[in-house]
């Protein structure tokens, strides 16, 4: 078996009295895509807060690499290796697509703290060769984002992920609001993690497109995991069963 | 095609459909508004912009283009600091204030001992009246600004109450420092040197072709500051984060930026800049008063936003802002070149900056939908 990258044991989130996750053991290995699905509110965006350090835990481990860690914020979760692409974008609508892709670990021609000046054409460069990787379509990088539609938009934010990911990749629901063609496209970004050996944790309600790109299936449900199933020992409406909680549901037991 | 490496993924990039930059269109208003009063002018027999007597041997108009510039010159170093204060998504209510209260300060440094003979009339200091070297009195202002801009943006980043209440109360109290510190006295009399750094000529009174540039150290100063702050806002990880913070602060938040942090820097540099034109004002005047600066902060504010600085924070630019205030200042000289009373001034310049945000949110609906 490849070597874990991520693993959580008993991680627990309460705020106030709501237990929105509850002692989730979950592993992912080198080179895995694993889907979290699961209804809404059944735990799954906190459980990625939590591992991203979005929040801080109520309790529990998170090994990642290896090691036991404790990230103060989202910052410190990516410098350790951890991108992830969050439901609400994380662009500058003002800003054009390098500066978008590089927002905080800008290149430098000469540093002088916050007047270091940036390296606009290696940042502009080294953002074309990430969005050819990626095959993303983009009239002209140049331009603020805003122009763009949404689907260009998601691509910039999952290439930026996919541009810099060297341990693990985290998508939350990368294709909500695309259109068909668009989610062809942010789908083949993802194959092409798989290719590269990136491991992903994709958050999903397209069963479809889970079925499609992942090898594991982990179920959440009322804030437990309650399925963590290969792609090829369970069907669509296995899925669905642990997820309305037909089956493994807490209360069934 | 030279432009074919823009398009990506087999689309085709158009460098003809490219958007033009906005400042073009200020840039553009500018030649209209000149015009306008040039044509308004003429229509009375007279002229905005050119000589017109027969007796001096000039082509334009000196003293109006001395006026213009002056004003520009001042508020415009002001307008530097502002907008970038409002490209973080803030507001600065506060440089009038602070150009008031660093005024009166600056002043009691720049004090000379001796007037005509007898001890300066208006000392602050009385008997310990001295000629201090024109640093002292330039230092001081500088660290009044740095001290208020300071404040504003530790109350900004780290209480979290919006920026129009933090710099309404800086406004209100500093303008409260202005009026205590000489009891409402005016402070007047400084040194010939403190004198000279806006009376004096940087360019040794230079001519550039036939606009002869004599006394308009406080234009040089507003260009050379342009100049630096465009490129500090265009190149450097400065400009990058402020237009950033004021694009997204979530996303800013979470790609590692320390917003909190930025904002106490710029809000800082607002601080400096009104200083600085506290100073130029104080030394051209030659004299302080606890009522300088008034309203400055909202032609300051009109000036960025004329310029294309949106008040939703993250877009505008320095060179936008510089032909804002130009526009400003022309419109306020092109009033008074036609005669148009001091009340009507107002109320149009109330109505021009109301219109300008009103043009802003149109641009930002019809971008967002396009």
């Amino acid at each position: 078996m490849a070597r874990i990258i991520l693993e959580t044991r008993g991680l627990t989130k309460r705020y106030g009295g709501v237990h929105a996750l509850e002692d989730a053991d979950f592993v992912l290995h080198e080179g895995e895509h694993v889907a979290v699905v699961g209804d809404n509110g059944a735990g799954k965006s906190t459980f990625v807060r939590q591992v991203t350090a979005v929040e801080q835990r109520t309790a529990g481990e998170i090994f990642f690499d290896g090691q036991p860690v404790s990230f103060a914020g989202p910052l410190e979760a990516r410098e350790a290796g951890i991108e992830t692409v969050f439901q609400t974008l994380a662009l500058a609508d003002d800003l054009d697509v390098p500066s978008n892709l590089f927002l905080g670990r800008e290149l430098f021609r000469f540093r002088l703290g916050p007047f270091s000046i940036l390296d606009r054409k290696a940042m502009r460069e080294r953002t074309l060769e990430a969005l050819k990787t990626t095959a993303v379509k983009i009239p002209n990088v140049d331009n603020p984002i805003r122009n763009m539609s949404g689907g260009q938009r998601q691509c910039v934010a999952i290439a930026r992920t996919a541009a810099f990911a060297s341990k693990l990749v985290i998508m939350d629901e990368p294709t909500a609001a695309l259109g068909v063609q668009e989610t062809a496209q942010v789908e083949n970004i993802i194959r092409g993690l798989k290719d590269r050996g990136v491991p992903l944790i994709l958050i999903s309600h397209n069963l479809r497109q889970v079925f499609d790109l992942v090898d594991r299936i982990v179920v959440f449900r009322r804030g437990r995991i309650v399925a963590s199933l290969r792609k090829d020992e369970t069907d669509g409406n296995d899925i669905v069963s642990y997820i309305t909680g037909v089956k493994g549901g807490t209360e069934a037991a | 095609m030279a432009e074919a490496t823009h398009g990506l993924g087999g689309l085709k990039y158009d460098p003809a459909k490219r958007t033009r930059a906005p400042e073009w269109n200020v840039f553009g208003a500018l030649v209209l508004i000149l015009v306008i009063f040039e044509v308004l002018n003429r229509m009375q027999g007279g002229s905005f912009l050119f000589n017109m007597r027969d007796n001096v041997d000039a082509i334009f108009n000196q003293q109006r283009l001395d006026i213009m510039i002056l004003q520009v010159a001042i508020i415009g170093i002001i307008a530097l600091g502002v907008t970038q204060v409002i490209i973080i998504g803030g507001i600065d209510l506060s440089s009038g204030s602070v150009v008031g209260a660093t005024a009166m300060i600056v002043m009691s440094f720049a004090q000379t001992a001796m007037v005509n003979g007898n001890p300066n009339p208006k000392a602050i200091f009385g008997d310990w009246a001295m000629d201090l070297p024109v640093i002292v009195p330039i230092a001081a202002g500088l660290a009044c600004g740095l001290l208020a801009g300071l404040v504003n943006g530790l109350l900004v980043a780290y209480t979290k109450i919006p920026p129009f209440i933090a710099t309404l109360g800086m406004m209100v109290s500093a303008r409260g420092v202005a009026r205590w510190w000489s009891n409402g006295q005016p402070v007047s009399f400084p040194t010939e040197g403190y004198g000279s750094l806006a009376n004096g000529d940087l360019l040794g009174g230079m001519t550039f072709g036939l606009l002869s540039w004599q006394g308009q150290n406080p234009a040089v100063v507003f260009v050379l500051l342009a100049v630096l702050f465009h490129l500090v806002m265009k190149y450097t990880l400065y400009g990058k984060r402020s237009y950033a913070i004021g694009s997204n602060e979530a996303a800013a938040r979470m790609s590692g930026i320390n917003v909190d942090r930025h904002k106490v820097l710029v809000y800082t540099m607002a601080g400096l800049l009104a200083a600085v034109a506290a100073i130029l004002l104080t030394s051209k005047n030659l004299t302080a008063q606890a009522g300088m600066g008034v309203m400055y902060e909202l032609d300051a504010i009109a000036m960025a936003v004329i310029g294309g600085v949106s008040l939703a924070g993250g877009r505008g630019s320095i060179i936008g802002t510089v032909l804002g205030a130009a526009i400003f200042s022309v419109i306020i000289s092109g009033f008074t070149s036609i005669r148009l009373d001091a009340y009507y001034q107002e109320m149009v310049k109330g109505a021009i900056i109301v219109g300008a945000v009103v043009l802003d949110q149109w641009r930002q609906r019809t971008r967002t939908r396009g």
